[in-house]
């Protein structure tokens, strides 16, 4: 294959990547944009999601497709359920104090990590694409499957949007955002809305784990990647801009596509997270975000 | 209670903790030998961690590098330069003070919840390098030392690495240096000063401290115990790999410190050996064991954040340093 | 020579101007009070001589000697300490530690990190700083669990024992009872036999009591200056100030 079309495969599989790790790292940044709080279980989430998707898949072998559509519903669902408990018996005992929640989470993580590797068990399962038609380039055919990803987080990132900026929901939780005690005396009722955007927060990491599964396989370990994915991406994007994030996600997402059909994964691996802590010392308000309140 | 009171029940502690340490070897069997030889040394670890965290409130979540930086400088100075272990030792040690000394220059910019995720980062990074040097690492599967690699002869007398009794009270003696270091500089000017910081950053710059040096010079010492205790670690054991750079042992000290007591002197002793049985008890019944940390963790966050230490301290011992 | 000396000393916060081009000129050994109402950008005047807040523009000249771009804790090796409005003692410490930080930290003035000033000499110190301020016999007490007054009072020792040559009282009677206040200003006086004192308060009788010459501020501006009889009866400031 000449350079052009190995440039379009990587341009391809960038894309894909890059749509998937947006919602995951728009989730993390909403909760840490509203709850000022880092979640370091949000890799878990995604595994969760995927998982589940597994799960429900398996119980309707005969419609791949019904099967999915379910999942797509209902792992977010379960997963939203799970984030709703953790918050009510961890976080806000803790009254979201941000060390102490880092902590917290992190327990959270092996916790959750732990409890699939004993009921899953240790093996990467395979999930049926919902669609089978492959798209036909010249030089190489192109799972559709994928494409259908690409515009399944387009949508959602629109959706998304919409919420944040344009419901009554998205204003609501910009204004316990900006400042919760006065957000409170306005009878925001600030409890429910952490809640709700943790469980938020966590089903975009949900459904980005069924989005991705058939394409990588559900496994106990796979949360770690978009964990730390996600951590570059809304520390480069700034870690108060939805925007930033976005973009971000598509710079990383796409520029690690490419390196790595260049160069070793594991060296964009190296640059990328030594960029990610000089620019939290450096620009604490990340490359494209704006400037702190 | 007079001052000369207090310095007494400090050293009956401490003193009587290390003759107990002391004793135990005699009476411990084989399995327990070494699992003890091994606390110590990881508790080592979890001293120099508490320095940072414990005594001048800043919360790393990447120690794993200094500790790495130990194990990976002791360890490869011996399997590719055939060094004395003794210099092999030193070498490790100061890989740790020099990379937390540089790592703090940076880091250091920043507090809090920002400060734990660059060190994560950059732990991160020190591991991805693990894995990418491969040739030099063997990566997961790591470097073994040979038994005549780790002994040397001193004085006419040769000194075996692999010998189990030689092996605990080296480990011994290193924790009994780490803990009289760790009583000096909690009792020192310095030790008050990072305390001060810990408490109230902002006031302690107000009485003339330049701040930005005490957090370097904690973060260093820090650095140099979890050197120091990697160093060891890899010369009594044999064994160096990437796995010791993950980030799990990251979490382990501070889950240990957790446990024992955040800024007590003995706390990490305690902690690192209570967990360290309930990994070991937990690990023989399920393969998911690791589950007891995230278990510990989220326990001790929400209901016993002072730690075992940290508890008896608050209600009755108010003199434990 | 003049002891302190502000120069068009500025500070904006987005565009407002909380201080606007102060002049102010101390002498040494005087008490100087600035009294003004709520917002009128007193502590932020003092927290840039003192250095925890960074000037928008202007200079400050100390003894002489620029000290505008000194960080906080440089300036307080050269002898100007600031206590703070809100009592921000360590609470978790004993009144002895809270002490001994500050006489450490003058006992190694140009040392190294590591010098370990004589113990004996460090409690000496901090004795002798307890007991100025009446609080000898609390020493092994905790910071945090003595009364507000006593509180601030540990607030002044621990200023004292870094021997200042200008020492900042920010309010430094407020939530004190009468009885207190009252010892307050004979402490004070005791102080200003060997320090420069500038003190932002807004008792009046506590200002007419102590302080040797009177600063007036309103929005950031220096709005008159003059002896405590001057100020009293000048209409501007009763207008500004005083209500009446």
């Amino acid at each position: 294959m000449d350079l052009g079309p190995h440039l379009l495969l990587a341009l391809l599989e960038g894309c894909v990547a890059a749509f998937v790790l947006a919602v995951t790292a728009l989730g993390l940044s909403l909760v840490f944009g509203v709850m000022r709080i880092v979640n370091v279980a949000h890799g878990e989430f995604f595994m969760l999601g995927a998982v589940i998707a597994w799960w429900i898949t398996s119980l309707v072998p005969d419609a791949p497709f019904w099967g999915f559509m379910l999942a797509l519903v209902g792992a977010p669902l379960a997963v939203g359920a799970i984030a709703v408990a953790a918050d009510a018996l961890v976080l806000r005992r803790l009254n979201y104090q941000p060390e102490a929640t880092i902590v917290a989470t992190i327990g959270l993580l092996y916790i959750l990590q732990q409890l699939v590797l004993s009921i899953y068990g240790p093996d990467a399962r395979p999930v049926v694409a919902p669609i089978q038609f492959r798209i036909v380039f010249p030089w190489f055919g192109y799972s559709g499957y994928k494409l259908v990803a690409v515009g399944a987080a387009s949508l959602l990132l629109l959706a998304a949007w919409y919420g944040v900026t344009r419901t009554k929901f998205g204003l609501i939780m910009r204004a316990t955002q900006f400042d919760r005690e006065t957000a409170q005396a306005f009878g925001v009722p600030v409890k429910r809305v952490y809640a709700a955007v943790f469980a938020l927060g966590a089903m975009l990491a949900a459904v980005a784990g069924v989005l991705v599964v058939p394409l990588q396989q559900a496994h106990y370990l796979m949360g770690l990647d978009p964990l730390l994915l996600s951590f570059i991406v809304v520390i480069i994007g700034g870690l108060d801009s939805l925007k930033g994030t976005l973009i971000a996600a598509f710079v990383i997402g796409i520029s690690d596509g490419i390196i790595s059909v260049f160069f070793s994964p594991t060296l964009a691996k190296i640059i990328a997270t030594l960029a990610v802590a000089l620019v939290l010392v450096f620009m604490p308000n990340g490359l494209f975000g704006g400037k702190a309140r | 209670m007079t001052g000369a009171d207090k310095r007494l029940r400090v050293l009956a502690l401490h003193g009587g903790l290390v003759l107990v340490l002391f004793a135990l070897q005699f009476l411990l069997p084989d399995y327990d030998h070494t699992n003890f030889t091994s606390i110590m040394v990881l508790a080592t670890y979890a001293m120099g961690y508490n320095i940072l965290v414990g005594y001048t409130g800043l919360l790393s979540l990447g120690h794993a590098m200094f500790f790495a930086a130990g194990l990976y400088g002791a360890g490869m100075g011996v399997y590719y330069f055939a060094l004395h272990p003794v210099l092999a030792f030193v070498i490790g040690s100061s890989a740790g003070l020099i990379l937390a000394a540089l790592i703090g220059l940076i880091a250091l910019r920043t507090t809090g919840v920002a400060f734990m995720i660059v060190t994560m980062m950059f732990a991160q990074a020190a591991f991805l390098v693990t894995l990418y040097f491969n040739d030099v690492t063997h990566g997961d599967e790591g470097l073994t030392l040979t038994q005549a690699a780790r002994g040397f002869d001193l004085l006419g007398w040769h000194v075996d690495l692999t010998n189990p009794a030689l092996r605990y009270n080296l480990a011994l003696s290193l924790f009994t240096g780490a803990l009289v270091l760790c009583l000096a500089l909690v009792r020192s000017p310095i030790g008050r000063v990072l305390i001060a910081i810990r408490e109230n950053e902002e006031r302690t710059r107000m009485l003339g401290y330049d701040a930005r040096h005490y957090k370097l010079l904690a973060l260093s010492l820090s650095g140099l115990l979890s050197g120091a205790a990697g160093a060891a670690y890899v010369l009594f054991f044999g064994y160096v790999g990437s796995s010791f750079a993950a980030i799990q042992y990251s979490i382990y000290p501070l889950l240990w410190v957790l446990l024992g007591g955040v800024g007590t002197v003995v706390g990490p002793i305690i902690g690192t050996l209570l967990m360290f049985y309930l990994i070991e008890i937990s690990r023989d019944h399920m393969s998911s064991y690791m589950i007891v940390v995230g278990i510990m963790l989220v326990l001790l966050v929400l209901w016993f954040p002072k730690g075992i230490a940290g508890t008896i301290r608050a209600r009755w011992w108010g003199w434990i340093p | 020579m003049t002891f302190l000396s502000t120069q068009a000393l500025t500070r904006s916060f987005g565009g407002i101007h909380a201080v606007a081009g102060i002049d102010l000129d101390l002498r040494q050994g005087e008490i100087r009070a600035i009294i003004g109402p709520n917002g009128a950008g007193k502590t932020t005047f003092v927290s840039m001589i003192s250095g925890r807040v960074e000037p928008s523009s202007g200079a400050i000249l100390f003894e002489g000697e620029d000290i505008t771009a000194l960080r906080p804790w440089d300036r307080v090796l050269r002898g100007i300490v600031y206590t703070f409005q809100i009592t921000s003692v360590f609470r978790n410490l004993s009144c002895f530690d809270n002490v001994a930080l500050s006489v450490q930290r003058s006992l190694s003035k140009g040392r190294a990190i590591w010098y370990r000033p004589d113990p004996a000499e460090v409690t000496a110190a901090v004795d002798s700083a307890l007991h100025r301020v009446g609080l000898l016999t609390r020493s092994a007490e905790l910071a945090g669990e003595l009364s507000y007054g006593h509180q601030r009072l540990l607030e002044v020792a621990m200023g004292l024992a870094l021997q200042p040559k200008l020492l900042i009282l920010d309010e430094p009677t407020q939530g004190l009872s009468e009885q207190e206040i009252a010892d307050f200003c004979s402490l004070v006086k005791e102080i200003a036999a060997g320090a420069t004192i500038l003190l932002i308060e807004h008792k009046m009788d506590v200002v007419m009591e102590l302080a040797h010459r009177i600063t007036v501020m309103n929005n950031g501006t220096l709005l008159a200056e003059g002896s405590p009889d001057e100020i009293m009866a000048n209409l501007d400031v009763q207008r500004a100030y005083l209500g009446t």
